[in-house]
Formats: C-alpha cells, structure tokens, sequence
C-alpha cells in the first residue's frame, strides 16, 4: 500500500510516511548502511522544497548506482567520476532544472577529482552529494582515497601505508580553498543529532541552487559495514572513534 | 543566398548553430582551433551555451549531460582528445543518446603531430569505446560538404538516437572555400525528445541508463541497439559516385583524399586510363554494396587513404575475389599530391 492509500484509524495521527520523492522500491544497500538514510534525507529535503517536479539526479558508480529506482524523480546514471561533469550539462542546457549528484569517495574523490574540482571552481548551480565511507563499497571494499592510516582493505591488506599509498584526502577542505563554490560542509550520520544537521546542511544546499547561489556540496560521512566487517553499531562506533577526527565536522566554506 | 569564404572549421561550427547545436563543449586542441574560437564567439550571442572544459572527458560528459536534458549538443576535438571521449561516446550510445562528435584529425598514434591524416577510421567506424556499439561517421571532402553533413549528423543522430561523428582531417579544418551556409532548423522542427529529463511534472520519471545487470535484460537492450543499427545501415548510406560505369580501375578514398582523388581519376582519363571513383559519406554505414556492383567490372580496386590501410579492410570486405584490392597509403601528416598518386595508378594498369 502506498502512503497515500494508507487509512489512519481514529484517534490516530500520521506522523511518519515515506517523502513523495521516495518510491516503494527497496533500497539494495546492505542492512544498516548509512546510504539508506542519506537517500531518504535527500528526499525530505525535495519533498520540503516542493521542487520535485523540476529536479533532475545523477546516480554514480557505486554502490548507489541504482539510486534511479529509489526516486520518484527524473534520473540519469553517470560513468565513474563524471557526474559533475554531467551534471554541468544538465544545468547549463537548462537552468530551471534541480540538479544534484550523489557520489561515493571513489566516485567522487578519485576518478572524478578534476570533475568536481573545475565544477566547483566554476561555481556551477548545481548539488552534491558525497557519501565519505573511507573504502570502495561496491567493488568489495578496496582502498579509497579517504581511507584512514591503517585502516585494512582488500587492496591495503597490511592496513593503509601512507608512505606508498599516501593520506585521506580531505576534498571538502580543498575545495572549500577555491573562490568558486558557494557552500561545503561535513556532517555525518551515526546517530540521530548528527543526521538532523545532515539534512539541515541537505536543506541548505538544495535551497542555494533554488535561489541561483551556485555550487553547494555536503560531505556526509558514513561506514561501510558489510566490508569493514563490521555490525552496523559497530561501524558506527568505529565511525565516530577513527573517521572523524580525521574528518572534522562542520561548515568549511559559507559565502555570503 | 551569398557565398561566404570560410575555413572548414568555421563552417563546421557556423553549421551546428544553424542546425540548433544549444550547446557546445570542448577543450582545445590543434588543428580544430578555429572551431572552438568561433563557437566561443558566436553560441553565447545566438542563444546557446558555450564552455571550455577541463579536459575532453569532461565535455564529453558534459554532453551527455545536455543530451540527457534534451537539448541538440556537440564537441570536437582532434585525434588525442578523441581518444579521451571514447568512454562517454560508448555511454552515449548505451543511453541512446543523441550528440555530434567532431574530430578533425591528426596524425598519430601518441601525441603525433598536427597534420592531416585519417588514422581515426577504425576508431570512429569500429567500435573505439567498449561494447557493441556504432556511430553514425559521415566524411566531408570540403568545406560546403562539411557544412551540409553536420546539419546531416544531428537530423540523422536525433531521428536515430544514435550520437554521431563528424570525421574530417586538418587539411579540411585549414582550408578555406566558398560556402552557402544551410539555412537555420526551425526549432519547431526538431524531433520532440519524449524521453528527456525535465522534471517528472505530471508524467513518470524519465530514467536515462546505458546499463543492466541483467543479463537478459542487457542482451534485450543490445539487441534494441542492433536493430536500430540495422535501420540505419538499410536507409542511410551515402556515397558520391563518378565514371564507374566503364571503369577498368575503380579508386576508393574518402575526405581529404577522396578529392585528391578526384583530381586522380581525371589526370588517369587523360592519359587514357579509364578510372573510376567511390567516395565513400558514411564510413558507417558503409557503401559495401555500391562498391561490390562497380568492382564486378573493373581489374583493380584501389584504396587510398592519409593511413597504413583502416577503411581499406572495408574495401578488401565489399569487394572479395571480385578484383585486386591493392592499397596507396602515406603516414604520418605526409599529404601526397594527384601526380604522385598517378604513377602508382599507372603501375595497376600497365600490369
Ligand atoms: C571506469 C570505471 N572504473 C572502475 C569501475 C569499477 N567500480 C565500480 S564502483 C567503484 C568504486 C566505488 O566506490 P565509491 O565511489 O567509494 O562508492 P561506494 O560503493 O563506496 O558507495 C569502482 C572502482 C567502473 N565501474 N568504471
Ligand atoms: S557495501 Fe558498504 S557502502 Fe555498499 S551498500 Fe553495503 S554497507 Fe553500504
Ligand atoms: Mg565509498
């Protein structure tokens, strides 16, 4: 039953029901993933912007590939690292659209780094979404950029070197050195507090682009349970102990 | 209408703003720099959207994006830079999505050198990107050629959702002929794009995808692809024929060298060698069958081509025992002239 058709008892109020910008497909993320929650707060913000009907999205290559189905949005899927490129023609070929991108570290901080930094540069009117898992989800867990010092994966099996395979990049930090974009922040999304300022940051972005302000991007950072083989609440834990002091929190870059 | 003097690579940009090009990206390369000036100069102040991008990968992106949102788009580029586009032309023809793609090439492989030469055939005619795909490669062989066939390229993309090539050499980008500029599309006469991402206002939610991980699903998806392909092969193939019908020496040579070759084939009649010619328009879809027909009475099919032989394995493929199918090639940017080509002509006819 779709929330619409839901009839609510006497005595009942609804308080809780899937955004408008949600479809009923299930989402593939493993159990306890924290791009669930980044989906879904993507599409309270939409929902409470009322901008639904003109609102264009760019799935990556990632484990959010199949972000198209969990929409009920237009869509369209990018190759690895290009989405702000593309995202870049959307809006330029027609400004009226809504156009965000949603993009893991691999995507985003890697492959697409030229993509996302001369698209900031530029200033572009456009959305970003970036989900900070410090590994390649999809691919099984291999070393991204923004994996820690240590930190094991399946192509850093003796744990991260950073004398041969460098530091986690801190792009949010980076860009936010650049005179062009108008808005970047880091949140995160282990608990309850955290995730509400996720989408206030969320909100922010979305309503820069609707008011022509330019190039926003919000850092969310997350884990990966499934490949740090860990429980959810472990991954959490882990989250918060080892990932954010290597990645402050907060607004790095608010133009006025 | 007036002639105009124009540089092939003016005429090329001039021709995709009459055809509604709204939106062109590029990043600079030699010899197709006149393209990107003009475009810089001229789509701001016609309505359109010009950006130079930070590398060719990402205008070609930057393309499908523009493509997606249902605009008529281009880029161009020589010979390196295309090589870079190679990943999103694959996705482009994946997520049926229309789009011209200019190549003025170069010589290569590498970094090569700035002079003409038409060592791209087997990238823009064979695949190039990954999969089973095509695009739709139309060779002009002047400038009022060039002209026509980008307004060709983005009637014929669009109608198919096919991107398309505009495959011509820097001789041809340089080169400076009178023109009669096609007269501008009627916007009104564009293919309406059903399928374009504009907000899912009071429909369904457009979805633009070059994948499907299953494999029945993606072997559904090819098998829209070939057919589709199929179509164009049927309707669509071009080519300029002259003296085949008592040709004893058939010549075949497309762009830069199917007009060097002209001059060939009227230097050979001259000199009392009954030569003939197929330039080929489309090297995809290619005139297999024309040039099957006029080699079933001639000795010799020559190929010439500014390469070490790409487009002759097409002519080798068409023409089969039917004839010899010997090849005249240079490399490396060396254009040769008319007379040169000549005495090697003379050496298939005497023997
Ligand atoms: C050009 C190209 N290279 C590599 C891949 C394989 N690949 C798919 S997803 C991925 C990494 C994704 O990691 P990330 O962007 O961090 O997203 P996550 O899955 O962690 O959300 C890679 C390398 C690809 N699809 N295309
Ligand atoms: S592999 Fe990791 S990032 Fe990908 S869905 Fe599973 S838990 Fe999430
Ligand atoms: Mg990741």
């Amino acid at each position: 039953m779709s929330p619409a058709e839901t009839t609510i008892p006497q005595g009942y109020g609804k308080v809780f029901s899937r955004p408008q910008s949600l479809s009923d497909a299930p989402t593939t993320y493993c159990p306890g993933c924290l791009h669930g929650v980044a989906t879904r707060l993507i599409a309270e913000v939409i929902d409470e912007l009322g901008i639904k009907d003109r609102t264009v999205g760019i799935a990556p290559v990632g484990c959010a590939v199949f972000l198209y189905r969990f929409y009920n949005l237009d869509f369209v899927q990018a190759s690895h690292g290009r989405a702000c490129a593309v995202a870049t023609g959307l809006k330029r070929a027609n400004s009226d659209l809504m156009v965000f991108s949603y993009q893991g570290d691999g995507d985003l901080a890697a492959i697409g780094t030229a993509e996302t930094v001369h698209a900031a540069n530029r200033g572009e009117n456009f959305t970003v979404v970036f989900i900070n898992n410090q590994i390649y989800g999809m691919t099984g867990g291999e070393m991204a950029p923004t994996t820690l010092p240590g930190q094991r994966t399946t192509t850093t099996p003796r744990g991260r070197d950073v004398a041969s395979t460098g530091y986690p990049l801190r792009i949010s930090e980076m860009l936010a050195q650049l005179d062009g974009p108008r808005y970047i922040t880091r949140q995160s999304l282990h608990d309850a507090p955290h995730i509400a300022k996720s989408r206030k940051a969320l909100l922010t972005a979305f309503s820069n682009q609707l008011e022509g302000k330019g190039f926003s991007m919000v850092e969310l950072v997350a884990a990966c349970p499934t490949n740090f083989k860990m429980s959810p609440d472990k991954a959490n834990k882990w989250l918060v102990e080892q990932a954010l002091p290597a990645y402050p929190l907060g607004d790095l870059k608010v133009k006025e | 209408m007036s002639l105009q003097l124009m540089r092939g690579n003016e005429a090329i940009a001039e021709a995709a703003i009459r055809a509604g090009c709204r939106c062109y990206f590029c990043y600079p390369i030699t010899p197709q720099g006149e393209l990107v000036e003009y475009m810089a100069r001229e789509l701001p102040t016609r309505g359109g959207e010009f950006l130079q991008a930070e590398s060719e990968v990402s205008a070609i992106n930057m393309v499908y994006g523009a493509a997606a949102a249902g605009v008529r788009t281009m880029t161009s580029s020589s010979s390196p830079g295309i090589s870079l586009k190679m990943e999103g032309i694959s996705y482009m023809a994946g997520a049926r999505l229309p789009g011209v793609i200019v190549n003025i090439m170069r010589g290569g492989p590498g970094l090569g050198n700035i002079a003409p030469a038409q060592a791209d055939y087997f990238q823009a005619t064979k695949g190039g990107g990954h999969g089973d795909y095509r695009l739709i490669t139309l060779a002009p062989s002047t400038v009022p050629e060039a002209a026509e066939l980008v307004m060709e390229a983005f009637e014929l993309s669009d109608r198919y959702r096919v991107p398309a090539m505009i495959l011509a050499d820097g001789m041809l980008g340089q080169m400076m002929e009178p023109v009669e500029l096609p007269e501008p599309v009627d916007p009104a006469d564009i293919p309406a794009r059903p399928w374009a991402l504009t907000g899912a206002k009071g429909r369904d939610p457009n979805v633009v995808l070059s994948f499907d991980l299953d494999p029945q699903g993606l072997k559904k998806m090819n098998q829209e692809l070939q057919a589709i392909y199929r179509q164009i092969q049927h309707n669509e193939i071009r080519w300029e024929e002259s003296h085949t019908e008592d040709a004893e020496l058939l010549l075949v040579a497309y762009g830069t060298m199917g007009r060097i070759a002209r001059t060939v084939a009227r230097l050979a009649r001259e000199e009392g060698i009954r030569a003939g010619l197929i330039r080929p328009i489309t090297l995809w879809p290619f005139p297999y069958d024309p040039i099957r027909q006029a080699a079933q009475s001639v000795s010799t099919v020559l190929t010439l081509e500014l390469s070490a032989g790409q487009m002759w394995e097409d002519v080798q493929l068409a023409v089969g025992q039917r004839a010899d199918t010997p090849f005249y090639g240079e490399l490396g940017g060396v254009v040769p002239t008319p007379r040169q080509i000549l005495k090697e002509v003379k050496r298939y006819v005497s023997s």
